[in-house]
């Protein structure tokens, strides 16, 4: 949807074939139901439910329909820290996601180019992590950082961290788990782009006298830009809505909670859907806002 | 209607208030765009406010029952086969299905919640949550009445101190399961090495400086905050004594060690791994899961390298209820199975694997001619000097209960 508001003025509408086929308009239709069925009738849902009222029974969970739009200022009033939390914690993770996996997608679509099994090799490597769940990674490196492990104690033995110090469900712990879920997701759009870096470009920069990192500046960088935009979205958007690296069941403790964590509690523990409802509202136009800022600030409209 | 009380900043009292002033005539411009005109056709499709009606009862024809449970509740061999359960199976001819789908009240409930609200089958016809949820469910209105000309064992065994409850007098809607007592778990050697001492002896040892960060509580609230609140004196059987000013002064407390850094994690029956793991050193814990941690960890020299300990301000007592919703197909097959375990023999046989509380009167005389050691162990069959250190956390009315659970859970996300 995003996407739709931005590209919106410029670009789309140049591209607008004059007569739409029946057969495009046919093709759209499954696409179109779709998104009806799966996003639209959700998202109405859960509006209407974040404006319900708590029934007059008084019995826990129950709420009757409602314009209660005094849910939104109790959301944000109440839970503005774990709001603030979870965009710093996906800014972060964001940036060090990009900063581990630029070079590393550039390594394996440039200068692995021509070394076809080292490439697939490396490749396979990124993709790797993605055989196994989610969650069981994730409670490996639980497992890795508990108190009694090699990393705490060798970290304890160097007088680097003080014997009441640990990492698990500090904010530390939680990032880290982030960066590393996120990695592929950051790395494998860079790569697609990179790939596709035409090397004479690189080659007629030297050629102009540019230095290695000019040539970076003002050729690799920018070409790659799109990729990086589309890496930083894909991690940017999933880890603001991310529940698991920050539950306390996993990397996080009972001060790291971010805005999915709310969102689960208000829903399965608390049983307050109209406050859970507002805060996934809020938390998507959050998101649409933020996105589109930034598409437009990166000049990027008609790359995406 | 008041929904909740306004925040003390005066700026954001204003902006609700501003927000409430202006609904009425948002409603009025939304009902135009069909805003309030598809809540009314949404509600129209939500359940009627009428009594459910059991479903019919297949038992007859159909000797099988799904049995939602939590996990270690069930006396396991070493290839992981349940022995009584399958000498049930064989006794009455009914294929039992044993699911451990409870690992906590909350999430299984919000699970199984529509179902239960319309009347329809949860997937299982026999569920053993813990007493005040099993207590939400029967207010509700969602259970099926057990026929007690079903379960002569049960009539004749049950302990009498579990009749005579005001919604419930003869135990015919929900049967109590297991019973247990949460207290402090902790490892013994590491606990030596911090503190110098031998064991905790109440919540207040928990707060020591020694044991900063290596804390860990029960996100059980009527078992975390029940026990703080004994602590501070709080007799939390009465309505009383245990107000909610007495209990926003315990979630303050316990705020206090969170922020402080004191409290390492706040998890459901998963606090286990954290002792295993070595994160914690002592916790809030369930009194059964210390015998099994044991069980797990324990080698040859150190058989039982974690304890279990009643602080001095007591324990908690809870216990876990059979409960059959409204639309289980099964009922019958569920009261034999339930009869079965009203057996002593079995009640006895479960009791001594799991380490928990039976309520089979008779079950103690078995354990004993199994083995007298076991019968005088004070978690499984506890004499009335040990339950007098016990008290059960009070019945809470909906609204407590939401405000409750909210402060509680909203400490537990750090707001």
């Amino acid at each position: 949807m995003a996407f739709v508001a931005l590209g919106g003025s410029t670009a789309a509408k140049k591209q607008a074939p004059k007569k739409a086929g029946r057969v495009a308009l046919l093709l759209l239709l499954p696409g179109i139901a779709y998104l009806g069925l799966f996003f639209l009738t959700p998202l109405f849902s859960l509006i209407l439910t974040s404006l319900k009222t708590p029934s007059a029974s008084g019995d826990i969970g129950r709420y009757d329909y409602a314009v209660e739009f005094g849910n939104y200022l109790f959301a944000v009033e109440q839970y503005m820290p774990q709001i603030l939390r979870s965009f710093m914690f996906a800014l972060i993770a964001t940036v060090v996601a990009l900063a581990i996996s630029y070079p590393l997608a550039y390594f394996i679509a440039v200068k692995a180019r021509n070394k076809p099994l080292l490439k697939g090799l490396l490749l396979t490597l990124v993709i790797a992590p993605f055989f196994i769940s989610m969650l069981l990674r994730t409670f490996a490196w639980k497992q890795i950082f508990s108190n009694d492990s090699w990393i705490v104690n060798t970290l304890k033995s160097f007088g680097i961290f003080g014997t009441d110090s640990y990492i698990i469900g500090t904010d530390f712990a939680v990032i880290f788990g982030l960066v590393y879920n996120f990695i592929p997701f950051m790395t494998l759009p860079i790569f697609s782009n990179l790939d596709r870096l035409d090397l004479r470009l690189l080659e007629a920069s030297g050629d102009l006298y540019a230095n290695p990192i000019t040539t970076f500046r003002k050729i690799t960088f920018p070409l790659s830009l799109p990729g990086v935009i589309s890496g930083t979205l894909l991690t940017f958007i999933p880890i603001s809505g991310d529940y698991v690296v920050a539950s306390r069941d996993f990397l996080g403790g009972p001060d790291t909670a971010m805005i999915g964590n709310v969102v689960e509690a208000n829903f399965l523990r608390i049983q307050d859907y109209p406050t859970a409802s507002a805060l996934s509202v809020l938390l998507m136009a959050a998101i649409v806002i933020l996105v589109s800022a930034y598409v437009r600030r990166s000049g990027t409209d008609d790359l995406l | 209607m008041e929904k909740r009380e306004l925040p003390n900043d005066p700026m954001l009292r204003e902006l609700i208030d501003l927000a409430r002033k202006t609904q009425i005539s948002r409603r009025a411009a939304l009902a135009g765009v069909g805003g309030t005109a598809a809540a009314l056709t949404l509600a129209s499709c939500a359940p009627a406010e009428t009594a459910l009606t059991p479903a019919v009862d297949v038992s007859d024809t159909e000797p099988v029952l799904v049995w939602h449970n939590w996990t270690a509740y069930m006396d396991e061999d070493d290839e992981g086969n349940y022995p009584t359960l399958e000498r049930f199976e064989q006794q009455s001819g009914i294929t039992v299905d044993y699911k451990i789908e409870i690992d906590d009240n909350d999430t299984w409930y919000a699970k199984v919640k529509d179902q239960l609200e319309l009347g329809q089958d949860i997937g299982a016809d026999v569920a053993c949550p813990t007493g005040w949820m099993a207590q939400r469910i029967l207010n509700l209105g969602y259970l099926q009445q057990y026929d007690d000309a079903n379960m002569p064992n049960k009539v004749a065994n049950l302990a009498p101190s579990y009749l005579g409850a005001p919604e419930d007098p003869d135990r015919t809607y929900v049967i109590p399961w297991q019973a247990g007592f949460a207290g402090i778990g902790y490892n013994k050697q590491a606990y030596r090495d911090a503190t110098g001492k031998d064991a905790p002896g109440s919540i207040a040892d928990l707060w020591a400086a020694e044991l900063k960060g290596r804390v860990g509580l029960l996100s059980e609230m009527r078992d975390s905050v029940g026990l703080v609140l004994m602590s501070q004196g709080i007799d939390i059987t009465s309505a009383e004594s245990l107000t909610e000013d007495a209990f926003m002064v315990a979630i303050e407390a316990i705020k206090q060690q969170i922020d402080g850094g004191q409290i390492f994690n706040v998890r459901g029956n998963s606090y286990l791994d954290d002792l295993a793991t070595g994160n914690i050193i002592a916790a809030t814990a369930w009194s059964g899961d210390i015998t099994v941690i044991n069980a797990n960890e324990g080698t040859e020299d150190n058989p039982e390298p974690y304890g279990f300990v009643f602080p001095d301000s007591g324990v908690t007592l809870w216990a876990d209820w059979f409960i059959t919703p409204m639309g289980a197909t099964h009922k019958k097959n569920v009261e034999k199975l339930i009869n079965y375990y009203y057996d002593p023999v079995n009640a006895a046989e479960l009791a001594l694997w799991v380490n928990y509380i039976t309520p089979v009167v008779g079950a103690q005389d078995v354990a004993a001619s199994i083995d007298p050691a076991l019968a005088e162990n004070q978690l499984i069959f506890p004499n009335a000097d040990t339950l007098a250190k016990s008290k059960a956390f009070r019945a809470l009315t909906g609204q407590e209960e939401q405000r409750f659970s909210s402060a509680w859970q909203n400490l537990l996300l750090g707001a």
